[in-house]
């Protein structure tokens, strides 16, 4: 038993090095998130000055509702990016410093290890995805008299438990392609959301995309967080439990993802390019 | 002046009498895709050929080698970053490939590259090191500058970042970093190519020290001739992946007929030390 919580409270030790570790990597990056935040929120606004663009151009259609559900999807869109970076970047920032091996060597578990990554990525992601919202917001007069922030927050992190999981499974990538690995985050973070509704109801999609809706936890926390927002609805448990389903089915499928790629780089020699 | 004994109690637990590297007949092989020969075919470079050694607990091995004699790989593959195609390694009695948790916390190594997170300081990447091996912030509050000055150090630079600093710096840091986890084997790769001759002794000093001090036992892996005859007690000769011959500089340089080491490598090997290894040589098509 004392074993267990020695090995328990040395796993989180090793957790709270990573988080720690990203949170001196982000400040000593500081700047440059500020200019890749302007830059996110000037993308933002071009999809949320849709809503308007369609009103000037004769369409009928609820301005108010319409630019804060551009806004949702595109915070999510903005939430997702970061976080797939972050768990990318787990293989991919570590073999430009050339400390992979360092890390790879080190006596703590890949569970732990990937997770430090998910939780910084949560935490970071989860305050910046309010700042983004905060700051679009403020170019518009948006009326959310029942906007349930927490609610649509806290759906956001539940959420994050299968994205991260997803996560990991990008993360392997660079092990695999240390030229082109990375960038494929990105892909995944847009396969998930063009099915999930991002700026329209799924409703729309073709009936093999909706099905894949169902299985996207981007769906759930797209719906729950405009719930949340538009309604007032708060937490529903028609979109938390299918996201704890998938969470708990992401994360072990993402850990033997990466350990399958963690064995391939070993055995070609591929954890270091000079292998 | 620190005291060595200080350092944090090891945490997996070194089996008595058992020596503290086994290594019998391992292989590795890279393949990589051969573009020029066709769409699909490999070429195979065989990077370790069956290579058995012991190394005793609190012993200093040196293998010398020139660039692709399989040396790093060697060294990655007892530090768990590499699957070997064959054979088997021990570190006291863990087996490495099998069971490498406990070997991680045995195991350390410092490379020719010095490898930090170069916007953060020393102080910062020691701390990240250190809570791998699960030691607190209030732990390591004191010690990493102990050991920083224990290495050599300045005081004053030990909030600046990495980029900052010289290579021979970085490398001291280097060695900080795996003393600070109080390893028992450690494995160093080239930890001198590269530095001017004043750090280059520095080093050295301090691996005889740790060594003394800290009952470590040691993998050189070196290119320096003079190094692995000053620091070990048996050199071997590793040349195309084969592991030539192991044992004490005196031996081996009666077993070759020469009066020096490099005679001795020399004659071994075919080739003179400085020439550089031509691994497209070792390579066959798959």
């Amino acid at each position: 038993m004392r074993a267990i919580a020695m090995t328990l409270r040395h796993e989180l030790i090793g957790l709270g090095g990573i988080v720690e570790r990203n949170v001196y990597l982000t400040r000593r990056y500081i700047w440059w998130d500020v200019a890749f935040f302007l830059w996110t929120v000037a993308n933002t606004l071009t999809i949320v000055f849709i809503a308007k663009g369609i009103e000037a151009a004769g369409g009928r259609l609820d301005v108010n509702r319409a630019t804060t559900s551009l806004l949702i999807g595109a915070v999510v869109w903005a939430y997702l990016g970061i976080l797939f970076e972050f768990m990318t970047e787990t293989v991919a920032w570590e073999r430009w410093e050339g400390t992979i091996e360092y890390t790879f060597m080190a006596p703590l578990s890949r569970p732990a290890h990937l997770g430090g990554m998910g939780v910084f990525s949560v935490l970071y992601g989860l305050l910046r995805a309010v700042l983004l919202f905060a700051a679009v917001a403020f170019f518009f007069d948006l009326s959310m008299p029942r906007a349930d922030f927490v609610s649509a927050v806290a759906l956001l992190a539940i959420a994050s438990i299968s994205f991260i999981g997803i996560g990991m499974m990008t993360a392997v990538l660079p092990l695999i392609s240390p030229e082109k690995g990375s960038q494929l985050g990105f892909v995944a973070q847009g396969l998930l959301l063009v099915v999930s509704g991002v700026y329209y109801p799924v409703s729309v999609l073709p009936a093999w995309m909706e099905w894949l809706a169902k299985i996207s936890p981007a769906t759930y926390a797209l719906r729950g967080a405009r719930a949340s927002i538009l309604e007032g609805a708060g937490l529903a448990w028609a979109d938390v439990w299918p996201l704890l389903v998938i969470g708990a089915a992401s994360i072990p499928l993402g850990l033997w993802v990466f350990r399958r790629g963690e064995l391939y780089a070993k055995r070609h020699g591929k954890l270091k390019r000079s292998g | 002046m620190t005291d060595l004994h200080a350092a944090p109690v090891i945490v997996a637990r070194t089996r008595a009498g058992v020596p503290a590297v086994e290594v019998r007949g391992l292989c590795k092989e890279f393949r990589r895709r051969d573009r020029r020969a066709g769409l699909l075919a490999r070429k195979t470079r065989v990077a370790l050929d069956g290579v058995s050694l012991e190394i005793a607990r609190g012993e200093c091995v040196a293998i010398l080698g020139q660039n692709g004699s399989g040396k790093s790989t060697l060294v990655r593959l007892l530090s768990t970053l590499l699957l070997p195609d064959g054979g088997e390694a021990r570190v006291f009695g863990h087996d490495v490939f099998a069971d490498p948790r406990p070997v991680r916390r045995l195991v350390n190594r410092v490379s020719v590259e010095a490898s930090f997170f170069k916007k953060m300081s020393p102080q910062e990447n020691l701390g990240y090191a250190a809570r791998f091996y699960g030691m607190t912030s209030r732990q390591t509050r004191d010690r990493i500058p102990e050991i920083l000055e224990r290495v050599g150090f300045p005081a004053d630079r030990r909030n600046e970042p990495m980029e900052a600093l010289s290579r021979g710096m970085q490398q001291k840091v280097a060695l900080a970093r795996a003393l600070l986890t109080s390893p028992v084997l450690l494995l160093l790769d080239e930890p001198t190519t590269g530095l001017d001759p004043r750090s280059k002794l520095e080093v050295q000093e301090f691996i005889r020290e740790v060594r003394t001090v800290h009952d470590a036992t040691i993998l050189l892996c070196t290119h320096d001739l003079a190094e692995a005859e000053s620091l070990a007690e048996r050199v071997g000769i590793l040349h195309r992946g084969e592991l030539l011959c192991l044992e004490p500089v005196h031996e081996l340089m009666a077993r070759y007929s020469s009066l020096t080491l490099e005679e001795a490598f020399f004659a071994a090997t075919g080739t003179a030390f400085e020439e550089e290894g031509d691994d497209d040589d070792r390579e066959v098509l798959a």
